[in-house]
């Protein structure tokens, strides 16, 4: 049997050119610039900075340029770009606790310490389409208040904390946690994966596993005790100076859910905290995480884990979108020869299916 | 080295250029570009995990009177990193120079006009419940 393996080099060149002209639209139209998507399209430049698990407005807008706005397609492209720099170092544990916060909010406390801070928020829009900024707009400017935030804001888990109520978290052993970008994960996984895993995963799935344990699917009573988004000083120590260093502020989104455990023999009923912390401004992400984070402690808490939210290999093998996408993708890759063995089989099978009727009606017959 | 990461790369640019004498410097690293693991906490207070990278630029540089500045500063801009290595460097032992004096100061003086817009930005935001008291 002849395989062609050659021939679609003017094809996929042709792909190209066309490619390039469909990402160029209308060329009476000008072209879009990086500081226009990093600018105006920045909650896209986030999700794709998050999703690529790697920090550069610029590189992502670029990437979101490139893909014509498949955000999913971009995040592959700053993830392949990543692979040709070398990493420095770890930073120091960035302390959200000094984040100079842009919005914060919390659902179990009305009066905390800072206050309610709605920042910038689609929460009370009307979700009404604005014909106004189908004209282009001149630049509008918000209020601003007499006295800034307070500097430092107390997280709603603390507060918790103080009364004994939250389950506190295991003691900082300055232990080297896990990095799945370098080690294959392993099951059960460490929280410290964990985390990273949900941290760069897709939205959508992380999304929709933590929707899953709101409907029964994980038995979980969440609060969202707390969100904030603003900006956290990156602090790194050189090997050559040896003390710590701030190299630059990034955006984050955190997010602290509040969830009941009803206790077991050794430890009294308390709350129990799933966190979710993501790159730039992303609260339906940071959420989702955070209810899949407590999902996942399900077993370390004795709790049965039987839902699909509740199971490590299931979510942490299936919630990268880079990943997920190139193994459904590379189906449309060539398979003929595969196909062909398939062809063949399934050929041989009907037709010993059809000696084997054909016996059976002679037999009836007699 | 907070205020040399943080400064945009023109307030470096002015900061040299208004050293007198032009200070000389070779390159030990760099400059370079890569990127920091950033961590994060565990519910906020715990133990590390690794949240995603970032892109830093680095350089490593000694005067002509072997003063070595180190810079690490966000983002891939090598040029700024170069200076910032630069204007460290120049900021070591005794007798910092005025205008390197001042340019650091206006550049810590505009990042913080820039944090303090931006916090009463959100400040105005924030919601001061009142309570309704039914009469009678």
């Amino acid at each position: 049997m002849y395989v062609a393996v050659k021939g679609g080099e003017r094809a996929i060149e042709n792909s190209h050119a066309v490619l390039a002209e469909a990402r160029r639209g209308d060329a009476a139209v000008p072209p879009l610039t990086l500081p226009q998507i990093a600018g105006q399209l920045g909650l896209a430049v986030d999700r794709v900075m998050a999703e690529a698990s790697l920090y550069d407005r610029e590189l992502a807008a670029l990437a979101i340029k490139q893909a014509q706005g498949d955000l999913v397609e971009g995040a592959f492209l700053l993830r392949a770009y990543r692979t040709t720099l070398p990493r420095f170092c770890a930073s120091l544990p960035v302390e959200t606790e000094r984040m100079v916060v842009e919005r914060r909010i919390s659902a179990t406390y009305k009066d905390l310490p800072g206050g309610q801070v709605l920042g910038p928020t689609y929460d009370y829009t009307h979700r009404l389409l604005d014909f106004s900024l189908a004209a282009e707009g001149d630049a509008t400017s918000a209020p601003r208040a007499d006295t800034p935030l307070n500097a430092t804001m107390p997280h709603v888990t603390s507060l918790l904390g103080a009364e004994g109520l939250m389950r506190p978290e295991a003691p900082d052993q300055e232990r080297e946690p896990a990095d799945v970008t370098r080690d294959p994960p392993r099951f059960p996984a460490d929280r410290s994966a964990r985390l990273q895993t949900l941290a760069r995963g897709d939205e959508g799935f992380v999304l929709a596993m933590g929707y899953s344990t709101q409907r029964g699917y994980g038995g979980a009573h969440p609060f969202a005790g707390e969100i904030r988004h603003g900006s956290v000083a990156v602090e790194i120590v050189p090997e050559e100076l040896g003390f710590p260093i701030t190299i630059g502020d990034i955006m984050v989104t955190e997010c602290e859910m509040v969830n009941q455990f009803k206790g077991s023999r050794t430890e009294k009923p308390q709350f129990t905290r799933g966190y979710g912390l993501v790159f730039g401004h992303g609260e339906r992400k940071a959420m989702g995480m955070a209810l899949v984070d407590r999902a996942l402690m399900a077993a370390e808490l004795g709790e049965d884990a039987v839902h699909p939210a509740q199971d490590h290999e299931f979510v942490l093998s299936h919630c990268d979108n880079v990943e997920s996408s190139g193994f459904v993708q590379h189906l449309k890759l060539p398979h003929y020869v595969d196909f062909q063995s398939e062809l063949e089989l399934v050929r041989r099978l009907r037709a010993e299916a059809d000696l084997r009727m054909a016996e059976q009606q002679r037999e009836a017959a007699e | 080295m907070a205020t040399l990461a943080r400064a945009p790369r023109e307030r470096l640019e002015a900061a040299i250029a208004s050293l007198a004498p032009t200070p000389q410097w070779e390159r030990l690293r760099g400059p370079e570009a890569g990127m920091v693991m950033v961590r994060g906490r565990m519910g906020s207070v715990g133990g590390a995990f690794n949240l995603g990278e970032m892109t830093v630029a680095r350089c490593a540089v000694r005067l002509d009177d072997g003063r070595v500045g180190h810079a690490y500063r966000a983002g891939r801009d090598l040029r700024a990193a170069e200076l910032a290595a630069v204007l460290d460097a120049c900021a070591l032992g005794p007798g910092l120079p005025a205008s390197l004096a001042a340019a650091l100061a206006a550049m810590d003086a505009a990042e913080d006009a820039a944090r303090d817009d931006r916090s009463r930005r959100a400040a105005a935001t924030r919601v001061d419940f009142y309570g309704m008291v039914r009469m009678g």
